[in-house]
């Protein structure tokens, strides 16, 4: 993990141009769990993009992040079954209770938000994931009780 | 090949695209994204046209007119598709245009009135971002970006500095840096030039005139203000007076209705940097180098240098800028002469430029905590100021400036177009190094509106080799030519916009090339009519090196009116 390893993926993948660009950004985040500035840098030196057209390129897919993931991942199910189910409103407090938006992670480290579209659990919605533990068929006056849990496993 | 647009048959070139046949007949179709030179984007849809064959609306920028086409360009369908484009945006736009900078001077509420816009008919969520103040140059409002991309095409292909991008997807979509921190820790270079080509109030520059009024309105405080060469030929333009009319003496005159106390001409200054700037050449070219040197006239330029090309930091001139070299000699030699506490003097700088805001703040531009330029204008302001202070241009008279730096030769003029620098230089080292002066004083070659410019000229035994730069993309083709050995000079001017001063980011509105033109002829007519050509010619100057600076290059000039660069670590 590190800078050397971003290089290292850069070295494997030799030239330069665009077309490049996705796979480079989906390996460096594999292995760093996020896009940091610097690893946004190298791509840039090694593919001769400038640094704003990478973030832009990068922030066009839901799948790219710019924080480090928090300690619990958190990820929201908003797929059609959990939409049906009230999964806006689970977001909405998930967004409440920890401050952040989706994509971002907490100032502790603790918790990242990730929203995705489907966890393939729909017979359990509304459902919600944090580091792969599903919680079924919850609901939103639920949600600082499960946050709570993490908090203190955390101590 | 023949196209009837509007019933009338008109001849158009192969790959001439609907819009152009349209405007060389005089018929104009709105465009949001359009930018002349560049390839069409079609983004906003504004320029739709109906082709009366099929009765589709065609996109007219990218579409190539063909034999036999017809076209309407203002057809009942091609007006409602137009205004709703327009009815769209304005549904995610804030209602503020009373207090927008842009008020009458707005793309978007030009067409807003032309297509009768009368009522908001689409109801929804508008989105709301944070405004960018971070840049001393530059203020970035993405709540009135509509996103046609100009600023990012300028940024990217003209510029080559690629400092901006569309950020995000759908109606998420914004203009942002890199991360989408602030502009002042990215790689923008404050040219402004995003300013120019954007249709709305998205971008403006920094507004200064706060400050300014309020030292004019402190009766302790002297306000001493410079005004650079490439601004009196642009002021005319807003004030219904013929372009390309030069009213340096009318503006001295509205300076002093404002209260200004003293006026200086920044081409004072920039006499002064040829003065010291060609010694510096003929230093190289005795010592062997290195070259090329390269001026430092233009910060854009010089941040755009010491982010992307900082091994070059020794080949720049060390000279500062006419702006800042007339501001040291205001605040640290002036005041003394005159028995004035430079802490009392504000000096205010009037510039076509947004960059001069980031450049008075660089380190080395002030003497202890006074600052050698208090508040930079850009032209746009000094406007807003004169109407503001109820100004008839027409019924103020002439009036010259004050001395002892009222006097400047034409060379320290013509500075405000591409070209003019190096000739200016040209004309002063050949004398420097002969003796003389040049047979002809015009080098043609170095004037004109081309991106890249080149001269050989013989000063004695020498070819003296030069180059001419405009716009940063340009620069990066020449840097990379010379870095590469395909390409030697012994000195390159660089401006970071393209065309010189006279189509700086900080320049009245305008898309026409025939304005930028106009302001570049008038800045050559004052020089042809001028009876002072040379900076080593101007008499105040040479006062001022006898009485205090003793010789070009001396520990006192190079103390006063030197600086020095270094490589700048931003995200690029």
């Amino acid at each position: 993990m590190g800078i050397d390893h971003v290089k290292e993926i850069l070295s494997s993948r030799p030239g330069k141009g665009r077309d490049k660009l996705i796979p480079i950004l989906q390996e460096v985040q594999e292995a760093e769990g996020f896009l940091s500035k610097e690893s946004v840098e190298l791509i840039g030196n090694h593919l001769k993009l400038p640094a704003s057209k990478i973030f832009g390129v990068a922030t066009f897919y839901n799948q790219f992040r710019f924080h480090p993931l928090g300690r619990f991942h958190i990820q929201v199910c908003r797929g059609t079954a959990c939409h049906v189910k009230g999964s806006a409103p689970i977001l909405d407090s998930l967004i409440k209770e920890l401050d952040i938006q989706p994509g971002k992670t907490t100032e502790d480290g603790l918790f990242s938000l990730e929203v995705v579209a489907c966890i393939g659990a729909c017979g359990l919605a509304p459902v919600i994931a944090v580091n792969g533990e599903f919680h079924a068929r919850i609901e939103s006056d639920q949600i600082s009780d499960i946050i709570d849990s993490y908090r203190k496993k955390a101590v | 090949m023949k196209v009837t647009i509007n019933n009338r048959i008109l001849e158009a070139d192969p790959g001439e695209t609907v819009l152009s046949v349209a405007a060389g007949a005089g018929i104009s179709i709105p465009t949001l994204c359009h930018m002349e030179g560049l390839p069409p984007t079609g983004a906003c849809r504004m320029c739709v046209v109906e082709d009366m064959e099929t009765g589709n609306l065609i996109p007219s920028c990218s579409q190539p007119a063909f034999d036999g086409m017809k076209i309407k360009t203002h057809s009942p369908k091609a007006l409602t598709a137009r205004r709703t484009i327009v009815e769209l945006l304005l549904a995610n736009h804030p209602d503020d245009c009373l207090y927008c900078i842009r008020n009458g001077c707005c793309t978007l509420q030009d067409y807003s009135e032309e297509l009768g816009v009368r009522q908001r008919r689409y109801n929804g969520e508008r989105s709301t971002y944070d405004l960018d103040v971070s840049s001393p140059s530059i203020v970035r409002d993405p709540d009135k970006c509509i996103l046609c991309g100009k600023c990012v095409r300028v940024c990217e292909e003209i510029q080559g500095v690629s400092a901006i991008d569309f950020v995000g997807r759908g109606s998420d979509t914004r203009i942002g840096c890199a991360f989408e921190e602030g502009l002042n820790v990215s790689s923008c270079v404050n040219c402004g030039q995003c300013i120019m080509v954007c249709p709305t109030g998205a971008l403006s520059e920094k507004d200064d005139t706060a400050r300014v009024i309020a030292a004019l309105r402190d009766p302790e405080v002297t306000v001493v203000v410079q005004h650079a060469p490439a601004v009196s030929v642009t002021v005319a333009e807003d004030f219904g007076i013929k372009q390309g009319t030069d009213i340096v003496d009318r503006m001295n005159g509205a300076m002093r209705r404002m209260g200004f106390d003293y006026i200086f001409p920044t081409s004072f200054g920039a006499d002064l940097t040829v003065i010291e700037e060609a010694s510096e050449l003929v230093e190289r070219i005795n010592s062997g180098g290195p070259f090329p040197l390269f001026t430092s006239c233009s910060p854009g330029w010089i941040k755009f240098m010491e982010e992307f090309y900082p091994d070059l930091v020794d080949n720049v001139s060390s000279c500062k800028s006419p702006q800042q070299m007339l501001g040291a000699v205001i605040k640290r030699l002036w005041t003394g002469e005159n028995g004035i506490n430079p802490r009392k003097v504000f000096h205010v700088s009037i510039m076509p430029c947004t960059a001069k805001k980031f450049e008075c703040d660089r380190p080395g531009m002030r003497e202890g905590s006074v600052r050698d330029v208090d508040a930079v204008l850009t032209t746009r302001e000094f406007i807003r100021m004169i109407k503001m202070f109820g100004i008839d241009l027409d019924l103020v008279t002439g009036e010259p400036a004050d001395s002892p730096y009222g006097e400047c030769s034409s060379a320290g003029r013509i500075f405000g177009a591409s070209g003019g620098v190096m000739e200016s230089a040209v004309r002063t080292a050949f004398y420097m190094l002969t003796g003389a002066d040049l047979p002809t004083l015009e080098v043609r070659e170095l004037r004109g509106l081309e991106g890249i410019k080149e001269v050989a000229v013989n000063i004695g035994e020498l070819e003296l080799k030069a180059a001419v730069v405009s716009g940063l993309g340009n620069a990066r083709k020449l840097l990379d030519c010379i870095l590469a050995g395909e390409k030697a000079y012994h000195f390159v001017e660089i401006m970071t916009c393209p065309g010189g001063c006279i189509a700086g980011g900080g320049q009245p509105f305008t898309a026409d090339p025939q304005v930028i033109k106009s302001r570049m002829t008038a800045l050559y007519s004052i020089d042809s009519a001028a009876s002072v050509r040379t900076a080593h010619s101007n008499v105040s100057l040479k006062k001022l090196y006898d009485d205090h600076l003793g010789k070009p290059g001396s520990h006192a000039a190079r103390e006063m009116l030197h600086t020095s660069y270094a490589g700048r670590e931003v995200l690029k």
